[in-house]
């Protein structure tokens, strides 16, 4: 959903009127749609017909943060503020996660949202959800997905960094730098920790995290997964999109938390 | 001359990030007090130190964040590491720092920011039980556990205490880094938690 607002964006700035969305017809996606609070986020971005009587989506997910647009300091406060309201209750029934989870949680979206601000240099949106993996892991999952339409970590790294990386300099060396270096455009020593931090987070929780930028992606890849943690050549993505997937604490055979 | 700083003075961050909320949020109000993003941290950070610099050449804060639901990275490192780091050198003002109030959920954003600058604070970690958070030395942490121990050394007491050179080093260190005050006047070197005991 993040990613469609952010190819209407795109879209958008290169025609003269908004792009039209066609709706699908299934009441049960035209819910879940409404649940996660797309048409409001949407509006200014698609011209579209607003459903006029929003379905349900049958109950099978739960909405930890609805679609939240993020491009000033104020709206970061607002999204730790909501998902302190209800990421506790979500991450300790659903993943089996300790109270204090919610914290570690908050933080998280904090310095995701915080990237935006100050990387992109232009809005984004954040969501995080929570699904039944029934088939695909077997488990509960909290999915949190940010996008922006800003100038990417290639982008942003550049002017510090690209000379020394010479000729090899691009997207994919970019999210290396980023990602697992903790390079970031300013000089303050203080910065680049936030990324570094939210993959230990990730990686504590058994959880995969992944950033595409440009024409790669690059990812922390956990046992369950098996998606390869580097890749380059992909279709061109402006921006950046940050994938992550908690999985709720593995039970063994007895039945007990074994993550 | 006093022995210890004038007048401990206690900065309540819930109460100075409220301001700084009210100011960032306008007519929002907020139900928690999340200690978030950068800028925040920085409009924090210059509130207290404003107090600090208020309080004379030679001061000691106790920096209190138990009305504070969540911190940051990015505002451990404003608050409490660029906080820190901006009272190291040499010169005056001369500040001391004592942080109460870290709750577990505040711990790990704290001592990763502190550790990452190789900067140490001393922390209430439970009702009247201190700590140290950060980067230190096996040495560093032994010298300190006696000198809060003892909440004070003479100098004279110095050598029977501590009758190892690395230890005296290590003594020298936590003075230098502000973990530990030294009198001027008598050489007498006290632990900064009883110093700000009468605030708790």
């Amino acid at each position: 959903m993040v990613g469609l607002l952010l190819a209407g964006t795109i879209a958008g700035r290169e025609q003269a009127a908004l792009p039209r969305l066609g709706l699908p017809e299934s009441h049960d996606v035209v819910g879940y749609l409404a649940r996660m609070g797309f048409f409001e986020a949407a509006r200014g971005i698609y011209d579209f017909d607003v459903p006029a009587r929003r379905a349900s989506s049958g109950g099978r997910s739960d909405v930890l943060l609805e679609i939240t647009s993020v491009s000033s300091n104020a709206d970061v406060h607002e999204v730790v503020d909501r998902v302190q309201g209800q990421a506790g209750a979500i991450l300790t029934s659903k993943l089996g996660y300790p109270g204090t989870a919610a914290v570690q949680f908050s933080v998280m979206l904090s310095e995701l949202c915080q990237n935006i601000i100050e990387h992109a240099d232009a809005p984004g949106w954040v969501a995080a959800q929570a699904y039944n993996w029934a088939k695909r892991l077997g488990r509960f999952v909290v999915v949190i997905s940010v996008m922006d339409v800003g100038r990417g970590f290639r982008g942003s790294l550049a002017g510090e960094h690209s000379l020394r990386y010479g000729d090899r300099w691009g997207d994919s060396t970019a999210l290396e730098a980023a990602f697992l270096h903790g390079l970031t455009r300013f000089p303050d020593s203080g910065r680049g920790q936030g990324i570094q931090q939210i993959r230990k987070q990730v990686r504590r929780w058994d959880g995969a995290i992944t950033i595409r930028s440009g024409t790669a992606r690059i990812g922390q890849v956990p046992e369950w997964d098996d998606a390869p943690p580097l890749v380059d050549g992909l279709a061109p993505l402006p921006g950046a999109q940050v994938s992550i997937i908690l999985p709720a604490k593995a039970t063994d055979a007895f039945g007990t938390g074994g993550a | 001359m006093t022995d210890v700083p004038r007048d401990p003075i206690a900065i309540d961050v819930g109460e100075v990030l409220g301001e700084v909320l009210s100011d960032v949020k306008r007519s929002v109000t907020s139900l928690y007090s999340s200690l978030v993003t950068r800028p925040t941290g920085r409009a924090v950070r210059s509130a207290i130190q404003l107090q600090v610099e208020g309080a004379g050449t030679v001061s000691l804060s106790l920096i209190d964040f138990s009305e504070v639901s969540i911190i940051d990275f990015s505002c451990a490192d404003e608050v409490v590491a660029k906080l820190l780091q901006e009272y190291l050198d040499d010169g005056p003002p001369d500040a001391y720092f004592v942080f109460s109030g870290v709750h577990e959920p505040h711990r790990d954003q704290i001592e990763t920011v502190l550790t990452r600058q190789a900067l140490a604070a001393v922390v209430e970690t439970h009702p009247g039980a201190f700590g140290l958070l950060g980067k230190h030395s096996a040495g560093e942490a032994r010298v300190w556990g006696v000198l809060e121990e003892h909440g004070a050394i003479d100098a004279e007491e110095v050598d029977a205490l501590l009758p190892g050179a690395e230890d005296r080093e290590a003594l020298g260190g936590l003075v230098r880094r502000r973990l530990a005050f030294r009198s001027p006047a008598s050489g007498r070197v006290h632990a900064l938690s009883r110093l700000v005991h009468h605030l708790l």
